[in-house]
């Protein structure tokens, strides 16, 4: 009896955490189109959190691309199949392992930098600060960021996607021994449209999960050093997990046949 | 005019406002005095809005505070943080013209920054700091600077949450001195919140004590030594004999 109770309570207790940011998420989406705007601090978060993360980006998705052609390669081999690494590489890159890893990448660097900030300045009386010189911290705060992770993830996701095949291209032709002219035309006539614009879709999605959960934890953060570190501990697990959530979601909405 | 009536505040099982009854007449300076936990700072953001109270209602010239349009009503107000709650990502004269720089205040961002560094200025702080950071300041340095911005919109009413917590003795009592001339000069009404005893002496007009969730004593200034209330004469001898618990 008393496990069920503890059942129960912990899946009431999930509901209303589910409720909670529900209800964030739709304050945040009316802020966004209700003035006043903050333009300046809107322009902030696009540089922070979109030109300051491309090395990361650049980095995670050339390696990435580089591997997954080695990995096809030798796993294409065991049936002759080695002559599809352009097509499985330019595919698996921009449906699948592009967005997801920038946004992955964008919740460990952005969410968690977005939540430990607005917890600090909640611990420190910035956020209360705020209201008192009648600034809504929901409007200067999180719509920015919200609004900004939302616009800039997939050009994010886009430059990762051509980096990552970009890695495929140079182990493909440098390693492998490909033809570069043909590897390239492979590439680019085995991607159709609706990929791409898949890829853009999901790391629109991604961006706004992934700051979406840096404000909500940093806004909902207990007191002290402990408060900030759980409130960003707490904004980057649950930040991943909706994204591995959302991107089986779009994925069985663009591609289940 | 301030006035508090009946204001209760519990937050889970713990009640930390429990009838609080105050009026803090315009233009003077109230000093609330009470030890830690007692509610003091639960009190001033009831005021503000920053936290809604359970029961009891709190006016502000006859209008109920929870009612009133909010921009207007906090434009009507400045407050000094007790660990000055500067923005770190801002420079210190966009925080200290921060509500000159948005809403409805707003003003050219050439005169807000004269603005700021006049106040800058007000408070003892020469013009080359205004393009530093927050965190490139001492700690009395950015108590200033909270003061700046708590006057830079020229409010009406200005509060105190303990103003001189982590300064030393001599840049205390510089800070209690500039709040002291400051709320002369502008006519505002201050409402302070304090444990330092020379702060009472130095700001206030009249004093109230607060303990236990409730206003035990209020008078000027001038009684508060020969009072016969027992709570006050405890905690302004800092005694530990007495009705208020040394461990709480």
């Amino acid at each position: 009896m008393r496990s069920i109770a503890a059942l129960g309570a912990a899946i009431l207790g999930m509901l209303a955490a589910v409720g909670r940011i529900a209800i964030f998420a739709a304050e945040t989406l009316s802020h966004l189109v209700r003035p006043p705007f903050y333009p300046r601090e809107f322009g902030h978060a696009l540089l922070t959190i979109g030109y300051f993360s491309l090395p990361v980006v650049g980095l995670t998705t050339v390696f990435t691309g580089g591997a997954l052609a080695l990995q096809i390669f030798a796993g294409g081999a065991r049936f002759s199949a080695e002559a599809v690494v352009p097509q499985i590489v330019a595919i698996g890159m921009v449906r699948e392992l592009g967005p997801v890893l920038v946004g992955l990448m964008i919740a460990a660097r952005v969410t968690s930098s977005i939540a430990a900030e607005i917890a600090t300045m909640k611990v420190t009386e910035q956020i209360d600060a705020l209201v008192t010189l009648s600034t809504d911290p929901m409007k200067y705060l999180t719509a920015p960021r919200v609004l900004a992770a939302t616009l800039v993830m997939p050009v994010l996701v886009g430059i990762g996607d051509a980096i990552g095949i970009f890695g495929g291209y140079l182990v493909g032709t440098g390693r492998l021994g490909f033809n570069p002219a043909t590897y390239m035309t492979n590439t680019i006539n085995f991607l159709e449209w609706h990929d791409i614009v898949s890829s853009l879709t999901k790391g629109a999605v991604f961006g706004f999960l992934a700051a979406l959960m840096g404000c909500y934890y940093g806004m909902t953060s207990g007191r002290g050093a402990q408060g900030v570190g759980r409130a960003t501990k707490q904004a980057v697990v649950a930040a991943s997990v909706l994204i591995l959530a959302a991107n089986f979601l779009l994925t069985e909405l663009f591609f289940a046949a | 005019m301030i006035e508090l009536s009946d204001v209760q505040k519990a937050f889970g099982p713990k009640e930390v406002l429990r009838g609080v009854n105050l009026t803090i007449p315009k233009a003077e300076s109230m000093v609330v005095i009470g030890g830690s936990g007692t509610g003091k700072s639960v009190m001033l953001k009831c005021i503000l809005g920053l936290i809604r109270p359970d029961r009891g209602t709190i006016t502000l010239d006859g209008e109920d505070v929870t009612e009133a349009e909010r921009d207007a009503f906090l434009a009507r107000f400045g407050m000094l943080f007790q660990g000055a709650a500067l923005f770190d990502s801002l420079h210190v004269w966009q925080n200290v013209a921060f509500r000159l720089l948005r809403g409805s205040l707003k003003r050219p961002k050439a005169e807000a920054r004269e603005i700021a560094v006049e106040k800058l200025r007000r408070v003892g702080l020469k013009a080359d700091v205004a393009d530093l950071f927050p965190a490139e300041l001492s700690g009395g340095m950015q108590k200033r600077v909270g003061l700046a911005r708590a006057i830079a919109a020229e409010p009406e009413i200005i509060f105190f949450d303990e103003p001189t917590t982590g300064l030393d003795p001599i840049m205390a009592g510089v800070i209690n001195e500039l709040i002291r001339e400051i709320v002369t000069e502008m006519g505002a009404t201050a409402m302070t919140i304090t444990h330092d005893m020379s702060s009472v002496r130095a700001i206030a007009d009249k004093v109230a004590m607060i303990h236990d969730g409730k206003i035990r004593w209020t008078g000027p200034v001038s009684e508060m030594d020969s009072t016969e209330d027992p709570y006050v004469r405890q905690f302004v001898s800092g005694s530990a004999e007495g009705p208020i618990e040394a461990v709480r």
